[in-house]
C-alpha cells in the first residue's frame, strides 16, 4: 500500500481478512503450448520413433479411407432393381438393399401385411425411449407397457379385428431379433437376480441348486442349450403336447443369459461392504427389504458394466436361433441372398444386418454410461 | 421371570456368563455385565480386547455361543423375530458410519421407520427432520452421504438410529474414524443424548466424554472384563495393574 494512512475502512478490511496477508494469492496453471501447433508437434512428433510412427500411420489411413469411402459412397448403386446396373458398378450395391429390405427386415411375413411388424416395432421402440427417461419413471409408465406389450402382440399375430391371423413361424427379421432380445432381457433379469442372491445364500440347498443351475448352463454353449430346448426338450413332454418352437428358444435364451447374468451380479453383491448389512441389520429389516432397498440398488449399480455387456451379447447372440430354423434378422439377410441375380452382393447384405446390429447395441452401450453418471452419489469407498 | 419382581427385571441389558470363540479364538471369556435403564456404560481396552464384539452380540451382529443375553426383558435367541424385536429397539452407530450411500440423508432416516415400523411417509419425515435439527444439521437433508464430511455423516447416523425410536443406543467407536477437528461436533450429539436419559452402551477411547456422561466405565482386555467401576475411582485409583498401564498410556498424549 502507498500511502501511510489508512482509511477506517481499509483497516477494517485487514482486520477481517488477517490470513490475507501471510497467504499467496491463488494462481493461474502454467498456460499449455499453443493450441493446435503445439498439440501435433508435442503428441504426434516428439522423437524419430514418434514421428515415424505417425507417417506409417497417415499412410495406412490414405491407403484404406479414401477407397472405402468411394466403395461406400461415390461409385455405390443407390437404386434400381436391374443387378447389372450394380454389376458394372466399382462401388456397393445398395440397390440390393433397397431391393430387399422388406425381406431382410420382415422375413417370411406376409408382404402386404408389413405394416403390422412395422407398426408394432415403431410402438415398441417409441415406449422404450420415453422408459429411458428417468422423468417417466413413474406407476403410469407400467400402465404404458402394459397396454403396449398386449398391442405388439395382436398386431403380430392377428386374427381379430379383422387382421388376418399369422402364425409366429412365419414372423422373422428385424422383430423377431427385437422380440427375442426384449423378452429375454426382461425375464432373465429377475431370475439372474434371484441365482445371484441364491449362490450367496446361508441355506445350503438353495445355494446348491443356484451354483448347479448357473455352472451347468454356463457350461454348454449357447447353441446346444438352442438345441436342447428345440429338439430333447419335446422329447420329455406328454404325447400330443407341443410347445411351440419361439417359445422353446425363447426359454433356452433366458436361461442361458440368466446364469451368465447372475455371475455379474454376484460381483456387484460382493463388492458392497459389510457394513451395509450390519446396518440394515441393526435398523431392523428383513431380509428381503435389505435386500431390495439397500443391497441390491448399491449391487445392480455397480455391476451396469458387466450386465449391459451381457445385454448387448445376447442381442446378438440371438442370431444362433438360425440353428432351430427361426428367420431372425442376419438369416434373413443372409436367405435375401439366396436370389441368384443378386448372389454377389453378399458384403452389402451383411453390412446391411450389421449396422442394424450395432445400432441397437451401441445404443444400450450409451444409455448404461448415462445411466452411471445419473446414479453417481459422489460416495468413495 | 415376570417383571417387576426382582431387580434384574428393570434392567436394559444384562449378559451373564457369555462366552464367544471366532473358530479356536476365545474373544469373550465369560462376560457379565448389567446396564439399567437410563445407565451410560462406556466400554474401553486395547484393540482386539472383544470390547466391539461384546456390544455386537448385543444386538445379535454377533452370536454368542454360551451364557445368557436379556435385552429389555427379551431373552436374545436364534429366533429371528425375537432378533428383529430387540434391534427395533436397539440403535447403533458404527464407526465406519455405514451411511447408505444411494440414498439422501433424509431417505436414509425414514427408510427403517416406513419399512420396519410401518409409519405413513408425511410422519417418518416430520420425524427425521427433528431429528436431523437435533443433531443440528437439517440442511443436508437432501444430499447425499458422500457429499457431507465425516462429522456430519456420523451425526446423520446417530439421527438414523434414533428415527426408530429406541430405547437403547450401542456407539462401536464413533469417533475412531473422523478427522480431530470433526470429533467434538459428534461428542457433543452424544452427549445431548446422554443428557436426555438414554440407556448407551458405548465403545470409545474419548476419556473427556467417558468422565463428562458414563456413569459406569467398563475395561476390557483378551476378552475379559477387568474392571469396572463409576468414571471417579475408575480413572482416579483404577485397581488393576493392566487398567494402570492402559490408562497410562492413552491419557499421556
Amino acid at each position: 500500500m502507498a500511502r501511510r494512512e489508512q482509511t477506517p475502512s481499509q483497516i477494517i478490511a485487514r482486520e477481517e481478512e488477517p490470513r490475507d496477508v501471510s497467504l499467496p494469492p491463488p494462481e493461474a496453471p502454467p498456460s499449455s503450448p499453443a493450441l493446435a501447433v503445439g498439440w501435433v508437434r508435442q503428441h504426434l512428433f516428439s522423437s524419430i520413433p514418434n514421428t515415424v510412427l505417425t507417417l506409417v500411420c497417415l499412410w495406412l489411413l490414405w491407403l484404406t479411407v479414401p477407397p472405402m469411402i468411394s466403395w461406400v459412397f461415390i461409385d455405390a448403386v443407390w437404386s434400381g432393381s436391374d443387378p447389372a446396373l450394380c454389376r458394372a458398378a466399382e462401388g456397393a450395391c445398395w440397390a440390393f438393399v433397397t431391393e430387399k429390405h422388406r425381406f431382410i427386415l420382415f422375413g417370411l411375413y406376409p408382404f402386404d401385411e408389413h405394416w403390422r411388424p412395422l407398426l408394432a416395432m415403431a410402438l415398441f421402440v417409441a415406449t422404450l425411449v420415453v422408459s429411458c427417461n428417468p422423468l417417466f419413471w413413474r406407476p403410469w409408465l407400467g400402465l404404458l407397457w402394459s397396454v403396449v406389450v398386449p398391442v405388439c402382440g395382436l398386431l403380430m399375430w392377428g386374427g381379430v379385428f379383422g387382421l388376418t391371423f399369422v402364425e409366429n413361424a412365419r414372423w422373422g427379421g428385424l422383430p423377431l431379433t427385437l422380440i427375442l432380445a426384449s423378452v429375454g432381457i426382461v425375464c432373465s433379469f429377475p431370475i439372474a437376480i434371484l441365482l445371484a442372491l441364491g449362490r450367496r445364500s446361508d441355506l445350503p440347498g438353495i445355494r446348491a441348486v443356484c451354483v448347479g443351475f448357473i455352472e451347468f448352463v454356463r457350461g454348454v454353449p449357447l447353441i446346444s442349450v438352442l438345441f436342447m430346448a428345440s429338439v430333447m426338450f419335446p422329447l420329455f413332454l406328454p404325447e400330443g403336447m407341443t410347445i411351440d418352437k419361439l417359445l422353446r428358444a425363447q426359454v433356452g435364451i433366458i436361461i442361458f443369459t440368466a446364469a451368465y447374468l447372475a455371475e455379474a451380479i454376484r460381483g456387484g453383491l460382493q463388492a458392497i461392504p459389510r457394513g451395509q448389512y450390519e446396518a440394515a441389520d441393526a435398523l431392523g429389516l428383513t431380509y428381503w427389504k435389505k435386500t431390495f432397498f439397500i443391497i441390491l440398488p448399491q449391487a445392480l449399480k455397480i455391476s451396469i458394466p458387466p450386465i449391459v455387456n451381457q445385454f448387448i451379447s445376447m442381442f446378438k447372440d440371438t442370431s444362433l436361433v438360425i440353428i432351430i430354423g427361426l428367420f431372425d434378422l442376419l438369416t434373413t439377410a443372409k436367405t435375401a441372398l439366396t436370389d441368384p441375380p443378386w448372389r454377389a452382393f453378399y458384403v452389402e447384405s451383411y453390412l446391411f444386418a450389421a449396422l442394424i446390429y450395432w445400432m441397437f447395441s451401441f445404443f444400450m452401450s450409451r444409455y448404461s454410461q448415462y445411466l452411471e453418471r445419473r446414479l453417481e452419489t459422489g460416495h468413495k469407498r | 421371570m415376570t417383571p417387576g419382581d426382582t431387580p434384574e427385571s428393570k434392567a436394559a441389558i444384562t449378559l451373564e456368563g457369555v462366552n464367544k470363540w471366532y473358530g479356536a479364538f476365545h474373544v469373550l471369556k465369560d462376560i457379565n455385565l448389567t446396564v439399567q435403564g437410563g445407565e451410560r456404560v462406556v466400554v474401553c481396552g486395547p484393540s482386539g480386547s472383544g470390547k466391539s464384539t461384546m456390544i455386537r452380540c448385543v444386538n445379535r451382529l454377533e452370536e454368542h455361543q454360551q451364557g445368557k443375553i436379556t435385552v429389555d426383558g427379551v431373552e436374545l435367541t436364534n429366533d429371528v423375530r425375537t432378533v428383529e424385536r430387540i434391534r427395533r429397539n436397539v440403535g447403533m452407530v458404527f464407526q465406519q458410519f455405514n451411511l447408505f450411500p444411494h440414498l439422501t440423508v433424509l431417505q436414509n432416516l425414514t427408510l427403517s421407520p416406513m419399512w420396519v415400523q410401518k409409519q405413513p411417509k408425511k410422519e417418518a419425515t416430520a420425524t427425521a427432520m427433528e431429528y436431523l435439527e437435533r443433531v443440528h444439521i437439517p440442511e443436508q437433508a437432501q444430499k447425499y452421504p458422500g457429499q457431507l464430511s465425516g462429522g456430519q455423516q456420523q451425526r446423520v447416523a446417530i439421527a438414523r438410529a434414533l428415527c426408530m425410536k429406541p430405547s437403547i443406543m450401542l456407539f462401536d467407536e464413533p469417533t475412531s474414524a473422523l478427522d480431530p477437528e470433526m470429533i467434538k461436533e459428534v461428542l457433543d450429539v452424544m452427549v445431548e443424548l446422554a443428557e436426555g436419559g438414554m440407556t448407551m452402551i458405548c465403545v470409545t477411547h474419548e476419556m473427556g466424554f467417558a468422565k463428562t456422561v458414563g456413569n459406569t466405565m467398563v475395561f476390557m482386555d483378551e476378552g475379559i472384563i477387568v474392571e469396572m467401576a463409576p468414571p471417579k475411582d475408575f480413572f482416579d485409583n483404577p485397581k488393576s495393574e493392566r487398567t494402570q498401564k492402559f490408562l497410562s498410556q492413552i491419557l499421556t498424549h
